[in-house]
């Protein structure tokens, strides 16, 4: 066991360098550093030297990999590519437009994402999963047809309009809740409520109808036969047998997500003013960071890759017949 | 009448090969009867033609709004053409009053009287605030409490008018398909009923609504006074162009790398397999969102590339569209490698290895067919979630051009319109209802194709 997880620990790095790669050729190969000042500088009035003081201030100014003038081993580091790239996997992601220290922002920031995206992840999981399983067990009725058309519409649905009509029903009519914001400690469960109901509801219908084809799958399986063969009641079949079978699929498929929850969602979180990673990721989109955008692409793919690490033991814990191969 | 000159956008290229590849594909299924078999399964498919009539409806939207022109300006005789520096496209010349009835500000639907007061210069009352008339909702009217009859009246005049076409329409279809009582009753082999339905919904909506359109606002005015209904038509090609576009990127990627990955194994698979896991790794939004940006550098350090607004936006929208196929190829590539894998394993494709037929012969002749349900497929799923991707996209700042009319931008522009008061509903509420519509006849579209397509399903 041990051996396997150090073994697919191994075969990340490869992956982690190939994102460091695309990253590092889109960020600075596809577009040069004079590009990026004049950006940010404004297009109008720029001259030579303020171009030149914008790439030393944030040492854009050296050579793309290969640094000749530089004698020894500061022929490979000091270039834009170490400096820049290869340092995030040490966790050094350097300083945003505005001065701040990006690695610590991170962190600050990971904590209100995962007050909203944790809760979300959970309760909307478990209504899903019941929803289905409802349906699953009225199938081929009226109740399931509706429950599956109703499924198909809101899964129609765009995204913003379960926030904007939550927010302007919710928050604005009925007023029980604060539009937006974000309190410290205890006092955020009022403004947490508001994003994580919306963020179960616009999930509930593409994850409902694909858990419920899990269901009917595991339905239709010989060992349910036996168990309403040897004249089990229709609920112990269901509870016992169908549902701990199906959760295999559901919950191993679901694994990759967790690591992601860190990121937070951007959506939600520049709808409902949130301090976290995601609405960080909008504002830097917006400012046109390139600094904090390379390094979130950073983080989320190593998030993603241990998603996938993650997936593949909790296959073979729950799975005997997977071998650690 | 002045002369125009005909202006080809790239995206209009490719929508016109869209078109071209349909008709294409349309003649080799019409070749192969198991892909005909399928189809037919399809036709029948109440829900799936409803739904596809739907969409019938939006494509020739997008189609009509595809071909572009520049109308010549008012020059000397003499003197080289002068072309107007905005693009237009024959949706907008068929639309002329709404593209040029704009008022000052908001107005709401069927509105009479603008959003905001004013102040107006009243003869014997001097200056009073007050709302004022709207300069063309509702204008033809000398007593706006007429208003309601008004619009009934057209409705009602107009509504008989598409009822008749239908009947007509309909009439046509029962004589051929051996009588009322058959069509009515789905006796026929291809659903003409949920069709012929759809059609009278659609014809019975639009008709009117087209009439009226003309002499009000009938989805209201937005902020600079545009006419909302513009906007949703205007919106439809840029959905549609995203969600076809999308596909016809990937696709070739996906199908080549998925299908070579399982059929040669070895490196080749490793490499393949490599790239993707990567391409993967990388959040999609944030991918996007680093390729938007770095494209919008590149835009904007060459202004000389581009001859018109137009062209530029409709650059940016192609490039997104390259963007997201090169984000999204990987799903389908995985499924068509693990596929390949248990087909190369069959025995007819053993054989034919023993015959000595070329590799590249068997993935065309062996595998790529048997492969053309998953294909096809994903083709459909995948559009409606780049439809509603594109709304977020355009939201976050990283999708369409702002100047460039989407569902998205109209969303975005209107996203503090529910804050005001009173509350400026309407220009939300169209967008998410016509994306809504599009988005809902994808889907069911999709699950008629998947249902006859899939093997497992039957």
């Amino acid at each position: 066991m041990l051996a396997y997880i150090v073994r697919r620990l191994l075969y990340a790095i490869p992956i982690l360098i190939g994102v460091n790669l695309i990253t590092f050729a889109l960020f600075f190969v596809v577009n040069t550093p004079d590009d990026m000042a004049r950006m940010q500088l404004g297009v109008k009035r720029v001259t030579p030297e303020a171009i030149e003081k914008w790439k030393v201030e944030r040492g854009y100014d050296k050579p793309l990999f290969v640094n000749a003038a530089a004698g020894g081993l500061d022929t490979v580091t000091d270039t834009i590519f170490f400096e820049k790239s290869a340092r995030m996997f040490v966790g050094d992601f350097g300083r945003a437009e505005d001065g701040r220290d990006i690695a610590r922002e991170i962190s600050a920031r990971m904590v209100p994402s995962l007050a909203i995206a944790l809760p979300t992840f959970i309760l909307g999981l478990f209504v899903t999963i019941t929803f289905a399983l409802t349906l699953a067990f009225f199938r081929a009725t009226a109740f399931d047809f509706w429950g599956v058309v109703l499924c198909v519409a809101a899964m129609s649905i765009s995204g913003l309009f379960y926030i904007i009509g939550g927010q302007y029903l919710i928050a604005k009519i009925w007023r029980l809740v604060p539009i937006s914001g974000f309190g410290d400690g205890l006092d955020a469960w009022r403004f947490l409520i508001l994003p994580v109901v919306i963020g179960v509801v616009s999930g509930i219908g593409s994850s409902t109808r694909w858990y419920r084809t899990i269901f009917l799958e595991e339905v239709s399986k010989d060992y349910v036969r036996t168990a309403r063969a040897k004249g089990l009641p229709e609920t112990i079949v269901f509870f016992r047998h169908i549902l701990r079978n199906a959760l295999i699929p559901i919950l191993t498929g679901v694994v990759v997500v967790i690591p992601l929850l860190f990121m937070g969602s951007l959506l939600t979180e520049s709808f409902f003013g949130i301090p976290g990673l995601g609405s960080y990721t909008i504002d830097a989109i917006n400012a046109q960071d390139f600094a904090v955008v390379r390094s979130m692409v950073f983080i989320g793919s190593v998030l993603y890759i241990i998603g996938l690490i993650l997936t593949d033991i909790s296959y073979t814990l729950v799975d005997p017949r997977i071998r650690f191969s | 009448m002045s002369g125009f000159q005909v202006v080809v956008l790239w995206s209009d290229v490719l929508v016109w090969l869209l078109v071209l590849a349909g008709i294409g594909v349309g003649v080799l299924i019409a070749k192969s009867p198991p892909l005909l078999a399928a189809w037919r399964r399809v036709g029948a498919n109440r829900v799936g033609m409803a739904s596809a009539t739907l969409l019938l409806a939006f494509i020739v939207i997008g189609l009509l709004d595809s071909l572009h022109y520049r109308v010549a300006l008012d020059g000397k005789p003499g003197v080289k053409t002068q072309y107007a520096i905005e693009v237009l496209s024959v949706l907008d010349a068929l639309v002329t009053p709404l593209r040029t009835q704009n008022e000052k500000t908001y107005s709401a639907p069927f509105a009479t009287h603008l959003y905001a007061k004013e102040s107006i210069e009243r003869p014997g009352l001097g200056t009073v605030r007050e709302y004022p008339r709207l300069k063309f909702g509702a204008s033809h009217l000398a007593d706006t409490a007429t208003l309601a009859d008004d619009v009934a009246a057209t409705a009602l005049r107009t509504g008989a008018l598409a009822l008749f076409a239908w009947l007509a329409l309909a009439a046509v279809v029962a004589f051929r398909c051996g009588g009322w009582r058959a069509v009515w009753r789905g006796d026929t082999v291809f659903a003409w009923n949920a069709v012929l339905a759809t059609l009278a919904a659609i014809l019975l909506v639009l008709v009117p609504l087209f009439a009226l359109a003309g002499d009000y606002h009938v989805f209201g005015t937005d902020k600079v006074g545009q006419d909302v209904l513009y906007q949703i038509l205007k919106s439809v090609r840029t959905a549609l162009i995203i969600g076809l576009v999308t596909t016809l990127v990937m696709l070739p990627m996906a199908v080549l790398l998925g299908i070579v990955a399982g059929y040669f194994r070895g490196w080749i698979d490793d490499v393949i397999q490599y790239l993707y896991t990567v391409l993967n790794s990388i959040p999609g939004v944030l991918l996007i969102a680093a390729a938007v940006l770095m494209m919008q550098v590149v835009i904007d350090t060459h202004p000389e590339w581009f001859a018109t607004a137009a062209e530029r936006a409709d650059l940016r929208l192609l490039a997104l569209c390259f963007i997201l196929g090169i984000t999204s190829w990987t799903g389908l590539c995985r499924l068509l490698r693990g596929e390949t894998l248990k087909l190369r394993e069959l025995e007819y494709i053993q054989a034919a290895q023993a015959f000595g037929v070329s590799s590249w012969r068997i993935i065309l002749r062996h595998i790529l067919p048997n492969l053309m349900h998953i294909v096809i497929i994903a083709l459909v799923m995948d559009f409606s979630g780049l439809v509603l991707a594109e709304a977020v996209l355009s939201y976050v700042g990283i999708g369409v051009d702002p100047t460039m009319t989407s569902f998205g931008t109209m969303i975005n522009n209107a996203r503090m319109e529910l804050g005001r008061e009173p509350v400026v509903w309407w220009s939300l509420a169209a967008a998410f209802a016509a994306m809504f519509l599009l988005v809902l006849a994808a889907n069911l579209f999709a699950d008629a194709v998947r249902d006859a397509f899939d093997p497992r399903a039957a």
